[in-house]
């Protein structure tokens, strides 16, 4: 689909129109963070970086209602939750977090089992990207098959070309939002394109592509002795992190109704794997760290063929003792 | 719109309490809803996740074989809170049953072949439904001889005794049980499972062993099938593990790239051995 153009003035006029069918979130600055909140004409957007939170949080909830039940113990009554049906336009979506969808859908919509409450959400919500011209000092997304001005996962892909947005519509459900809008020109185009290599050549990389190889044979390797020691266990890694998908299912009970609910949980918890029996196959700070390197860079590519991580940094960003992702995959690729 | 975490309502239909310290007891249940039926088609070694409503869900072996039809039958062991929540429960009692999960025991591969059942304690829950199977009229003649071993602590420890007296009188199998120390009223073998396994000493050839046992027993009975010629691929176990979801997403029960929700629980030793021993 050929590319179009949209004058930065006008793009309030254009939340505007989609929010005349849709609920339209964007990023703004709320409590000195960045996150997503409900657009409305005058809202001030804040597109100068990537959302604190995840984009996951938007159809995999923290804590989640997975059904309803009222009744005792002779008889119960189970009831779907209701889902919020509500069309939803997700307007700045960095390439990295659009990436992150497409890398949980493997999990969530396998055809085998397919999560209806992931699905329902991903369904009614439309994806609208912000391709990024300049990347944090914490960004690496073309380190993991990632790109700053990357489309995988969006039906939109804004670029900033200066007075005006670059846009490229990427499915029907994008076309739909933006189609009405002028032709751009080659120009424009060609101005994109070239901020989309300043981008890339503003990121430094690393040897991540090696990894899922590599480590299939490094599960015993000493390197796990070391990698683990500052780690706290806080798991705000994998809170923060767009591709993480561990939960805990729980019921939330009065004496005759409750909910079976899921909560985000991690294998940095050390009763993340306990048994009933007193047993425990990771008690150790280092194979709770091992398994979250192989999760994401062995374990994920052997199953669904792609690293699980998406180069975004946050990670890097929250840690509270500083373990940088980007210096264990540097750590593993050096190992011969 | 539908929702693969809603389990199918069950009710309890008998308890059947296993062992003397009243901490093993069968569950027999029947589908509220017999249509259910038409999606809970299972093969011996598959799971399902059994809710008390209020309490919570956990894995539990499907211990009935499908040739068993219209109910099916968990025995479990009372260890958490659902299933102290379950032990607590009567005959009547509704609970919630989503399933089946899992891989099942290579049956076809059987086929033509020899068994060899080795369990020890409440192992002999998963092995059950196959063995039920393997025994049952319809399926017998397609395996070869059947020779199972069964031991638990003590003749209290002993689970499925109704059954095992049906088992000791039929001529076509070898049954051997034994306890680690017997009392006063026990007239049968004492020893170890895997040093019975050595005395039994089957024959590795055309052959498949299935063991499920505490880790101790598996542990020798591996090294003593091994030092009676079994290979690898020839022995078959099933495992547990911390679990939720039961189908892939939660991700707290793999062993290196292997889900024991979905790419178990049943492992060949073969594939075992292959795995990181983190289980």
């Amino acid at each position: 689909m050929a590319v179009k153009i949209l004058q930065k003035k006008d793009l309030p006029c254009l939340l505007g129109k989609w929010s005349q069918s849709a609920r339209v979130l964007a990023p703004a600055r709320q409590d000195e963070m960045t996150n997503l909140a409900p657009w409305e004409p005058g809202a001030e957007l804040d597109l100068g970086r990537n959302t604190w939170k995840p984009l996951k949080e938007l159809f995999f909830p923290r804590s989640e209602r997975m059904f309803a039940y009222t009744g005792d113990r002779m008889n119960a009554e189970l009831s779907p939750i209701d889902q919020d049906h509500e069309q939803t336009v997700v307007f700045g979506v960095r390439p990295c977090d659009a990436r992150s969808l497409a890398l949980l859908d493997r999990v969530f919509l396998d055809e085998r089992f397919t999560d209806d409450l992931y699905k329902a959400k991903r369904e009614r919500t439309v994806l609208v990207g912000l391709g990024c011209n300049k990347p944090l000092r914490s960004c690496f997304c073309t380190s993991v098959a990632g790109d700053p001005h990357g489309t995988e996962g969006l039906d939109v892909l804004f670029v900033d070309t200066g007075d005006e947005y670059a846009v490229y519509p990427l499915t029907g459900r994008g076309e739909a939002l933006v189609g009405e809008l002028p032709e751009g020109s080659g120009e424009v185009e060609a101005r994109a394109s070239a901020l989309a290599d300043l981008a890339r050549d503003m990121m430094p990389r690393y040897p991540a592509e090696v990894l899922p190889d590599k480590l299939t044979h490094m599960f015993e390797h000493e390197i796990w002795d070391r990698i683990h020691e500052k780690c706290l266990g806080c798991a705000a890694c994998a809170y923060l992190c767009p591709t993480c998908h561990c939960f805990d299912v729980t019921d939330e009970a009065k004496t005759t109704e409750g909910h079976r609910v899921r909560n985000w949980d991690s294998c940095m918890f050390p009763l993340f794997t306990l048994h009933t029996s007193g047993h425990n196959p990771r008690t150790s700070g280092k194979q709770r760290m091992r398994q979250r390197i192989m999760h994401k860079f062995n374990y994920f590519p052997v199953n669904s063929g792609a690293i699980a991580c998406v180069g975004c940094g946050r990670c890097v960003e929250v840690c509270p003792v500083n373990t940088d992702i980007r210096e264990v995959i540097s750590e593993i690729g050096e190992v011969k | 719109m539908s929702n693969l975490y809603i389990p199918h309502k069950a009710r309890i239909k008998e308890i059947i309490t296993e062992t003397a310290a009243n901490d093993v007891k069968t569950f027999r249940v029947v589908f509220e809803d017999e249509s259910v039926w038409d999606s809970f088609q299972y093969r011996p070694g598959q799971f399902a996740e059994l809710s008390v409503f209020g309490v919570g869900e956990a894995p539990i072996s499907i211990t009935s074989s499908p040739t068993q039809k219209g109910y099916l039958e968990f025995s479990i062991k009372k260890a958490g809170e659902v299933t102290t929540a379950l032990h607590y429960s009567a005959p009547g009692e509704l609970i919630g049953v989503r399933g089946p999960y899992g891989n099942h025991f290579p049956v076809e591969i059987m086929e033509g072949k020899h068994l060899v059942f080795i369990a020890g304690g409440i192992g002999l829950a998963p092995l059950r439904s196959l063995i039920t199977y393997v025994l049952d009229d319809e399926h017998r003649g397609k395996f070869r001889d059947v020779t199972i071993i069964y031991g638990a602590r003590s003749p209290g420890d002993l689970v499925f005794k109704w059954e095992l007296e049906k088992w000791e009188k039929r001529e076509d199998i070898r049954f051997y049980l034994t306890v680690d120390r017997g009392d006063e009223t026990w007239t049968g073998r004492e020893g170890f499972v895997p040093a019975v396994l050595m005395e039994v000493g089957p024959s590795p050839e055309n052959t498949i062993a299935i063991t499920c046992g505490p880790p101790i027993m598996i542990k020798f009975v591996l090294q003593n099938l091994e030092k009676l010629g079994f290979s690898p691929s020839q022995i078959v176990t099933t495992l547990e593990m911390r679990m939720k979801c039961g189908v892939g997403k939660c991700g707290r029960c793999n062993i290196g790239p292997r889900y024991v929700c979905k790419d178990g629980p049943v492992f060949t030793y073969e594939q075992l051995r292959q795995m990181p021993q983190e289980y």
